[in-house]
């Protein structure tokens, strides 16, 4: 296999006293479905944090490779916006649309860092800026039309259903180009229906070309989607594996439901 | 007249189904206002004299007054709730009267045409006092439109405006005093300078939010009139420059009235450019930038803004109007002192903001005429001015707390549907 697109060594994070991430090593390759599952915090969500340059890690190397230029980049106290620039684009747990904007406005925020028109294309509204401008409507539009939701374009995004609105969460993060996507429980709150939708775009985003690693607490979505898993307990990786591998693996099993489940000893 | 007020009245109270509980509240609430209005409405002493006069009367007046004023208040409330109640079934907001008004073409041209013609002719119309105050007014809705970028767009609270005003005015006066420097070259050397001004202050509060920003900027605001008032071989200190010369036009000769009415065609220009200026940033690239900074600053920066960037040019640009508008307001009044950028004139930009309805260009407008033209027309009302005039504030930001006319997003169109781009409110 070539390089990792994205290879985490010896992530460590710490909250004051606290260890929030413990030497966590971690990578994706291009074209995989990765998830990152774990009990509740387990520190899922603060390793996004730290991917996404939102929060400075104390240790450890975050490498980035593009999958078409092969250029690799440190992310070490790269701002966020760097960061998605270079094509790792991420979306929230508890959602944060812009809600006063529509539908249409949000996913174009995406493509903020693909363009390039500032006051003077603003003002004067040269053809390379109207050129611009249409492209980001146009491509919005279909990557809302891949998603869904091509219908409500000019609805505002706090008007939208809970699925709806974790759909234009993704929606948006496409925008960016991201080669690699990072979805911090993209299922949470959806009905078994708006679920099965979910795992459809899922694949329908890694066949076009995007990596994915996701957090998620649903059982059922990361085996039936994901090709590696990684599972997180209190900041340190308990096991790595296929979900076949996973689903069998008896620190996983304890993490979960604690030790009576399993008759064995534990120091 | 007394009879056909109850009568009317009991219809709207049947109508809306006023309780008795509403009735006791009402009276309770006049009867607070005669105790609070006691003072000043009953008693009047006569100090020469030394005696005092009760005018029982008035009491009467402002119970009567007051009950009736707190029944219509209650009544719109309930009317409000119920149509709230309604409007929640329809989930796409409510377009306001003038924008359904601008967007039927049988209206649209007559409304646009018969503004301007108003507008153009409104010197030649009114005396020159009418188009002194017009001018003030126009130079509050430039203030207001630049305010609007950093507050309405950016959701940057920024209490120290005013200060850019003032780099603006004394880049004039003092450019002019040292260097004899003209109003055409000041003009925009002002608005540069008020711009550099605005990213100097954006620097330290990049990382700061809401009232932490605002207590910052309220500083910022301060120091700078602090400096004015007692740095006196730099400013003169409090007693100002004066004999700033006003605009010229190529050298012509103009009496007092016709440099107010040149300055009054000056600001409709300047007033007329920031408009098509402020409404293509809106509509930008950088516009939407500003207004998803606003709603979610880390989302946005994990969506790949440049925050830092981003803000320091809303700081910028906020700036360099206030600026322009220094310039003009040093050459209008050809004299400058720090008197005139207290803390008071931000707090009435950011209301005509405020009021007009953030992120909203005609809003603004309409929110600048009815902050500085509403004192000026109260005057016959004497003392209580002011009072009136807080009142209308205080009434406006209840019954309309989103502004008078709130912003609307655009609605794009795509290759796809083959239509031109529409623009909400140019092309």
């Amino acid at each position: 296999m070539s390089k990792p697109i994205l290879d985490v060594i010896g992530l460590t994070m710490n909250f004051g006293g606290i260890r929030a991430l413990d030497h966590l090593d971690l990578d994706v390759y291009a074209g995989e479905i990765v998830a990152l599952i774990g009990p509740n915090g387990a520190g899922k969500t603060t390793f996004f944090n730290c991917l996404t340059g939102m929060y400075a890690p104390a240790e450890g190397e975050i490498r980035l490779t593009s999958p078409e230029t092969g250029k690799q980049t440190l992310l070490a106290g790269l701002k966020p916006n760097k960061i998605t620039e270079l094509g790792m684009a991420r979306t929230f747990q508890n959602i944060r649309l812009f809600s006063r904007m529509t539908v249409l406005e949000n996913v174009m925020i995406g493509r903020h860092c693909r363009t390039r028109s500032l006051i003077f294309g603003a003002i004067f509204r040269p053809r390379k800026t109207r050129e611009e401008e249409q492209d980001t409507v146009d491509r919005s539009y279909r990557i809302l039309e891949k998603v869904g939701l091509s219908g409500q374009v000019d609805e505002l995004a706090d008007n939208l259903s809970y699925g709806a609105q974790r759909r234009l969460e993704i929606a948006r993060a496409l925008a960016t180009d991201p080669f690699l996507l990072l979805l911090d429980e993209p299922a949470a709150g959806m009905n078994p229906q708006e679920t099965a939708e979910l795992v459809d775009l899922i694949r329908r985003i890694r066949d076009d070309g995007h990596a994915v690693l996701l957090i998620e607490h649903d059982m059922k979505l990361v085996m039936t989607l994901s090709d590696r898993v990684f599972v997180l307990d209190y900041g340190e990786k308990i096991a790595q594996g296929t979900p076949a591998e996973i689903g069998v693996n008896a620190a996983v099993i304890k993490a979960y439901l604690g030790e009576e489940v399993l008759d064995e000893e534990m120091p | 007249m007394a009879v056909p007020v109850p009568e009317r009245f009991k219809r709207a109270a049947m109508v809306t189904m006023i309780s008795i509980k509403d009735v006791k509240r009402s009276l309770l609430v006049s009867l607070w206002f005669v105790f609070l209005s006691f003072p000043i409405m009953v008693i009047q002493v006569n100090p020469v004299e030394r005696t005092v006069v009760w005018r029982w009367s008035n009491m009467l007046y402002m119970g009567i007054a007051s009950l009736l004023l707190s029944f219509l208040v209650r009544i719109w409330l309930l009317r409000q709730e119920r149509r709230l109640a309604q409007k929640q079934l329809s989930s796409s907001p409510q377009p306001s009267i003038l924008h359904l008004l601008l967007k039927q073409q049988k209206f649209r041209y007559p409304l646009i045409i018969g503004g301007s013609v108003i507008v153009l002719a409104f010197p030649l119309i009114f005396s020159s006092y009418q188009a002194n105050i017009m001018t003030t007014a126009l130079m509050y809705i430039v203030l207001g439109l630049g305010l609007n970028i950093v507050v309405g767009l950016a959701g940057l609270l920024d209490l120290g405006y005013v200060a850019f005003y003032a780099v603006g005015a004394y880049s004039y006066a003092l450019f002019n005093l040292h260097f004899d420097l003209g109003f055409w070259p000041a003009l925009p050397l002002g608005g540069l300078l008020a711009a550099l001004f605005g990213v100097l202050l954006g620097f330290p509060v990049l990382r700061l939010r809401g009232d932490y920003l605002a207590i910052v900027t309220l500083g910022f605001g301060e120091i700078i009139r602090l400096i004015l008032e007692n740095w006196n071989a730099f400013s003169k200190g409090p007693s100002g420059i004066s004999n700033i010369p006003r605009p010229g036009f190529f050298g012509v000769e103009m009496s007092l009235d016709q440099a107010m009415t040149f300055m009054y065609y000056l600001m409709l220009v300047l007033l007329a450019g920031t408009i098509f200026v402020v409404n293509r940033l809106q509509d930008s690239r950088l516009g939407r930038a500003w207004v998803a900074l606003r709603e979610d600053e880390t989302a946005c920066q994990a969506m790949g803004i440049d925050k830092a960037q981003t803000k320091l040019i809303a700081f910028a640009l906020g700036a360099f109007w206030a600026g322009l508008i220094g310039v003009i307001f040093a050459a209008k009044t050809t004299f400058v002192n720090p008197a005139s950028f207290t803390f008071m004139e931000s707090a009435i930009i950011l209301s005509i903001v405020v009021l007009g309805g953030m992120g909203s260009i005609t809003g603004i407008i309409f929110g600048a005429l009815i902050l500085i033209l509403l004192p000026e027309y109260l005057r016959p009302l004497s003392e209580y001015r002011m009072l009136a005039f807080g009142a209308i504030l205080v009434a406006m930001m209840i019954f309309k707390p989103e502004g008078l006319i709130a912003g609307s997003r655009r609605v794009y169109r795509f290759q796809a549907q083959k239509i031109q781009p529409m623009l909400k409110n140019n092309e």
